[in-house]
């Protein structure tokens, strides 16, 4: 059982207030005392798979859960989902567009990078339908 | 290195944060890709960025970056500058290119990030 959870929606395409989630949740994380070399790798993981979700994806839902021995950060997204996820984990594999490259993201270090922060990673999805990206770091 | 110093080699403008330029980092980044810099940088670090958009100063924030210089006069709009200083991050600008800005940092000992 988590003893808090809070919910953040993530639209698709909006520049302006990308990373706003993954901001409320460091801000959550630094009231609540977390430790802060902790909380710097939630915020880098929350905030590439929040980029995630407005450059990739049809828009989503970002979550973070505590308990006593971690923090739960899901991204949950509602489509199109990623055909080859073995492919997209590869440092340096990226769709991202012209206009997403000049924002300054397309390198395709978002996924290892997540990867390497969380201490339990995973990635689902299904085409079509979404991808759910779960993070866990004990505390 | 102070950020102080920075701001006298580079001869940059502060555009806010002028009340940390005491303050030490202990290493410099310059990129344009903003999952670089999240992938790679420590603490204690001022990025080098031609990126202008508000999103740079969410990777600063999100990676505890402490300044951030603009080169190439690149200005950044109120918006930005607004963000940075709810964040405590120390912003100036540089006419310098990526390259001059970094070859003075670094002939004057300010190491890169370790990769
Ligand atoms: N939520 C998602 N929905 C659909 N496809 C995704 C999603 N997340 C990632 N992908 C796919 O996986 C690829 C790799 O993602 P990753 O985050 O590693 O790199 P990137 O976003 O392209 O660039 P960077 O993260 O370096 O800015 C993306 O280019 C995209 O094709
Ligand atoms: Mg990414």
């Amino acid at each position: 059982m988590s003893l808090i959870q809070y919910h953040f929606n993530v639209e698709k395409d909006d520049f302006d207030r990308a990373g706003e989630a993954s901001s409320n949740i460091k801000k959550i994380l630094r009231q609540l005392g977390i430790d802060a070399a902790i909380i710097r790798k939630v915020a880098i993981s929350t905030y590439e798979a929040e980029i995630n979700v407005v450059i990739h994806s049809l828009g989503g839902v970002i979550s973070l859960e505590i308990d006593t021995s971690s923090i739960k950060i899901t991204a949950k997204d509602r489509g199109p989902g990623i055909a080859n996820i073995e492919l997209a984990m590869q440092a340096g594999y990226s769709t991202a567009s012209d206009k997403v490259r000049e924002m300054g993201f397309g390198a395709g270090m978002g996924l290892p990078n997540m990867e390497k922060c969380a201490d339990k990673f995973e990635v689902e999805s299904v085409v079509g339908i979404g991808t759910t990206i779960t993070m866990h770091m004990y505390i | 290195m102070k950020i102080n110093e920075i701001k006298e080699l580079l001869c940059a403008e502060i555009l806010c944060g002028g009340e940390f330029l005491s303050n030490e980092v202990n290493y410099a980044f310059g990129s344009d890709l903003m999952s670089d810099v999240l992938a790679y940088v420590k603490e204690k670090t001022v990025l080098l960025t031609g990126l202008t958009n508000t999103q740079v100063i969410r990777t600063a924030e999100m990676a505890d970056l402490n300044a951030i210089i603009f080169v190439r006069g690149k200005r950044p709009d109120q918006d930005l500058v607004k963000l940075a200083m709810e964040n405590n991050i120390v912003l100036m600008l540089t006419t310098d290119t990526m390259y001059t800005a970094s070859g003075k940092l670094y002939s004057n000992g300010l190491e890169g990030t370790k990769i």
